[in-house]
This record gives structure tokens, C-alpha cells and sequence, in this order.
């Protein structure tokens, strides 16, 4: 057995532990029919609720997650000119952080039902909500990876005769790229829950909306089934986002490895 | 021919106490000058002030983490608007010359403190192809490697051509390297001296364990404690 295999093993043992003896007890639980199961269904029948509906789980999942994608591309797009154009003009990033702050104080749940009025119940409204809720944490990382950059090695870049644009792009952008992808791991997880919680509030299609149907029909089973579907989802677009990582930026793995001898 | 001429330079920080005073130097052609004085006497200070021309290699090498050595060595010719591809190409001459051949695809992080510096030094020489300034380039390396890389620093010197200035406080360092020296001393810091190290190069790498290297020191310091 290779070093590397018996390293992923050992770090993935004993979470894999856990979770399966946290089945257990909660099929154990169960198994006595003492609980009814509108309250809390067992292990066993969220599977078998899974089994039955899966088809219909993944054709809402797939209007999600295109409103997920969507919305992560502007949000993403957005918060990086912004960050761009407050790193390069001190006046723009006085006047307009404060009030991106703010607007990260009102509630999602608060904001939603709003957009529904303005915006219908179709797409556009949960687009516009992935955006609210990824722009700032995208915005805020880049904006802190640009002004965290080495000023004696932006002094090196100016008396190589670079420009502006280029110590952006050879200094500050790569140099900001650690922090981009911490916020990109909380953002993709908050989109999902936005998507799906802006579906709550209007619409007829989405995860969001097989829940609340669910719900209403007391089926415990499929809830719990769809929550776990989402879950899954969001830790695949996370583990998604690790990959990009390490694509984009070779060299983090090498630094890492080197801090950690020392 | 002169490389770099520099004519009675005064200096201050706050237009009282000046830091330096009347200072006259020469650098010529191909030449290797050494400025020698102690910490706080003014080397940095007039080196900023030459480096509206050309900015001085420091101490620390300041290679970019998130670039490979090649990219890093390309870069001050990426930002004369050369493609990378050509840069790289060009760059990747040099290499075998300043002993770092094979390193091209590594992240400096991967590299020794010695080897880092010499893709640092070989940077310079890609921005400034006719003078560098080295700021104690040597200072933050331990003795052995220091004078590994001395014997280094000298033998790419007797391929490639060009002229350096070089800030230390280390006299055997001066005394190995250099054509000439000169000696900044004093509040404000001038030159006092200017010592000719007239052993030819390439110098031999037991240079400074002869009675000649030994002349040389014995007139420094006494120079210096005078």
C-alpha cells in the first residue's frame, strides 16, 4: 500500500466512523416505533424515499444548480470589478465598502420575498440573490489579497518599469488567489442555500420547491432526502472548488509543504 | 569609459542633519566596486539615491512564490513587453552560466537560500544588462554558503560582462570581490579612501588565505580605525 493511499485512509476512517455509528443509533431509534413517521423517519425510509423519487429530486436539482452557476458567475464577476475598481481608485473604496456592508446586514430571508415581488416568480430573482449573497464575501477577500501585496515587491515591479496593470496582474492578482478560493468555498455552499431558499418563497420549479411540497404533505421521509441531496451537492461543489485550486495555483502545495517542514 | 559617475552627492532626510556629504565615485566599464562602511552609515541611503536609475538587489531576494524561477528571471523582460515565450527562451541561456541550470520549472520555495539568490542576481542582470547594484546581496546566507557563493559570483563575472556596485560590511568580501574599494565613513558619511585591489581575476578561491589578501585587510582596518 502506497504512503498516500494509507494517508487518505487515515484521514478518512474515522469521520466515515462517525457518520455510519450516527446512522446507527438513528436507525436503532427508529426501529422501536416509538416515534411516528411524520416526525422522524428512519435511515431506511429516507432511502427507500430517495429511491422513489430520485428522477424528480434531480430534475428540480438541475434548476438549482443552473440558477447556482448563474448566479455565481455574476457574483463572482461583480466582486471582482468591484474589488478592482476599489483598489485602484481610494475615493470609490471610501465611499461604496461601508454601504456593501450594510447591505450584508439584511437578512437573505428578508430580501427574498421582495425580489419575488419585483422580479416574478421565474429565475431572475434567485439569480439576483445568489449575486447579492456571493458579491460580498468575493469582493471583500480580493479587495484584502490586493492591498496585502508586498510593498517592497511592488517597489522591485516600478523600478522594472512595470504599470499599473502589469503589478496588478504579475503581483497583486496571484497574490490575492489564496484568499479568493477561502471565500469561494464558503460562497458556493451560500449560493445553494440561497437558491434554495428563494425558492421557498415563490416558484415551480427547484429543490426549494419539492420542499416545500414535501412539507406540506408531511412527507418527513422525502424532506430528509432532499436535505441530504443538498448537502451533497454542496460538498461536491466545494470539493469542485479545491480542485480549481490546486489547478490554478500549483505553487500553494509546494509553499505548504515547505512551512510545514519547518 | 565610466559606467556610472556619481559628483559630490549631499544628502538629508530632514534637511538638517545630512546623511551624506560631497561623495565622488566611479564605476567603469566591466568593473566590480566595492562601497565598505559600517551599518547606519549612509551605503543604503546613497544607493537609493543612484537607483533613480537602477534599483538595488537586496539582501533578501524578493523572488515571487507564485512563479517559477524562470518566470521570475523573465519577468523584468515579460514587462518590457517581450512574450513570455521569447523571455523564457532568452533567459534559459543564462542558466547554465549562473550555475542554476535545471532549476527553470521549480517554485523558488523549492530551492536553497544560495540558489535563490543567484536566480535573484541573474534577474538584475536581466533588467540592468550594463550595471547592478547588490545590497550586501550575500548577508542573508550562512558562511559556507557565502563563500560558495563568492567563488561563484567571480566566475560568472569572468564570462558575462558587467559592472557592479556592491554595498557590504564584510572586508574579506570587499577584499575578494572587488576591483576597487571605497571607504564611506564618518557623520555624515564620505568617502575617505579608495583602495585598489590590484590581484588580477579570475582570482584564485585561495585568494584570502594569501599574505597579499592579509596586506590588504591590515591597511583596512587600519584604515577604518583611524
Amino acid at each position: 500500500m502506497s504512503a498516500r493511499l494509507r494517508n487518505t485512509i487515515s484521514k478518512v476512517l474515522p469521520p466515515l466512523f462517525a457518520i455510519l455509528l450516527l446512522v446507527a443509533v438513528w436507525q436503532t431509534v427508529c426501529s422501536f416505533g416509538q416515534v411516528p413517521k411524520y416526525m422522524l423517519p428512519s435511515p431506511g425510509d429516507v432511502a427507500a424515499a430517495f429511491e422513489k423519487d430520485w428522477q424528480l429530486m434531480f430534475s428540480h436539482a438541475k434548476t438549482t444548480l443552473t440558477e447556482t452557476f448563474i448566479g455565481l458567475f455574476f457574483g463572482i464577476l461583480i466582486g471582482f470589478l468591484a474589488a478592482v475598481v476599489m483598489d485602484r481608485f481610494n475615493i470609490v473604496r471610501r465611499m461604496i465598502y461601508p454601504l456593501i456592508v450594510i447591505s450584508q446586514t439584511i437578512p437573505t430571508i428578508a430580501i427574498a420575498p421582495l425580489l419575488v415581488i419585483w422580479l416574478g416568480y421565474k429565475m431572475l430573482p434567485k439569480i439576483i440573490l445568489i449575486v447579492l449573497v456571493v458579491f460580498f464575501p468575493i469582493a471583500v477577500s480580493l479587495l484584502d489579497g490586493f492591498s496585502s501585496a508586498d510593498p517592497d515587491t511592488i517597489r522591485l515591479m516600478q523600478s522594472m518599469g512595470a504599470r499599473k496593470m502589469q503589478i496588478f496582474r504579475y503581483v497583486k492578482l496571484p497574490n490575492s488567489l489564496g484568499q479568493f478560493f477561502s471565500s469561494l468555498k464558503i460562497s458556493v455552499s451560500y449560493a445553494v442555500v440561497s437558491a434554495v431558499v428563494s425558492e421557498w418563497i415563490g416558484g415551480t420549479e427547484g429543490l426549494g420547491c419539492y420542499m416545500t411540497r414535501v412539507r406540506k404533505s408531511f412527507s418527513s421521509d422525502k424532506m430528509f432526502a432532499v436535505i441530504i441531496l443538498i448537502s451533497v451537492i454542496s460538498l461536491l461543489l466545494i470539493w469542485l472548488t479545491n480542485v480549481l485550486q490546486r489547478v490554478c495555483m500549483p505553487w500553494d502545495k509546494i509553499n505548504k509543504n515547505r512551512s510545514k517542514k519547518i | 569609459m565610466a559606467a556610472l559617475e556619481v559628483k559630490d552627492v549631499t544628502f538629508s532626510y530632514d534637511n538638517v542633519t545630512p546623511v551624506l556629504k560631497n561623495v565622488d565615485l566611479t564605476l567603469n566599464d566591466g568593473e566590480l566596486v566595492c562601497l565598505l562602511g559600517v551599518s547606519g552609515g549612509g551605503k543604503t541611503t546613497l544607493f537609493n539615491i543612484i537607483s533613480g536609475l537602477n534599483r538595488p538587489q537586496q539582501g533578501t531576494d524578493m523572488l515571487l512564490p507564485y512563479r517559477t524561477v524562470e518566470d521570475n528571471v523573465a519577468l523584468p523582460l515579460i514587462i518590457k513587453g517581450m512574450k513570455k515565450k521569447e523571455a523564457r527562451i532568452k533567459v534559459g541561456e543564462y542558466f547554465a552560466q549562473f550555475g542554476i541550470e535545471g532549476t527553470q520549472k521549480k517554485y523558488p520555495a523549492e530551492l536553497s537560500g544560495g540558489m535563490r539568490q543567484r536566480a535573484a542576481l541573474l534577474r538584475t542582470y536581466m533588467f540592468s544588462a550594463d550595471v547592478a547594484l547588490l545590497d550586501e546581496p550575500f548577508s542573508a546566507l550562512d558562511t559556507l554558503t557565502k563563500s560558495e557563493m563568492h567563488r561563484w559570483y567571480l566566475d560568472v563575472m569572468s564570462r558575462i560582462k558587467l559592472s557592479t556596485i556592491f554595498i557590504t560590511h564584510d572586508i574579506d568580501e570587499a577584499i575578494l570581490l572587488s576591483d576597487r574599494i571605497y571607504l564611506l565613513r564618518g557623520k555624515p558619511g564620505t568617502i575617505t579612501d579608495e583602495i585598489v585591489i590590484s590581484q588580477p581575476k579570475p582570482r584564485d578561491k585561495e585568494f584570502n588565505l594569501t599574505e597579499e589578501f592579509l596586506q590588504y585587510k591590515r591597511k583596512i582596518i587600519h584604515l577604518i580605525s583611524n
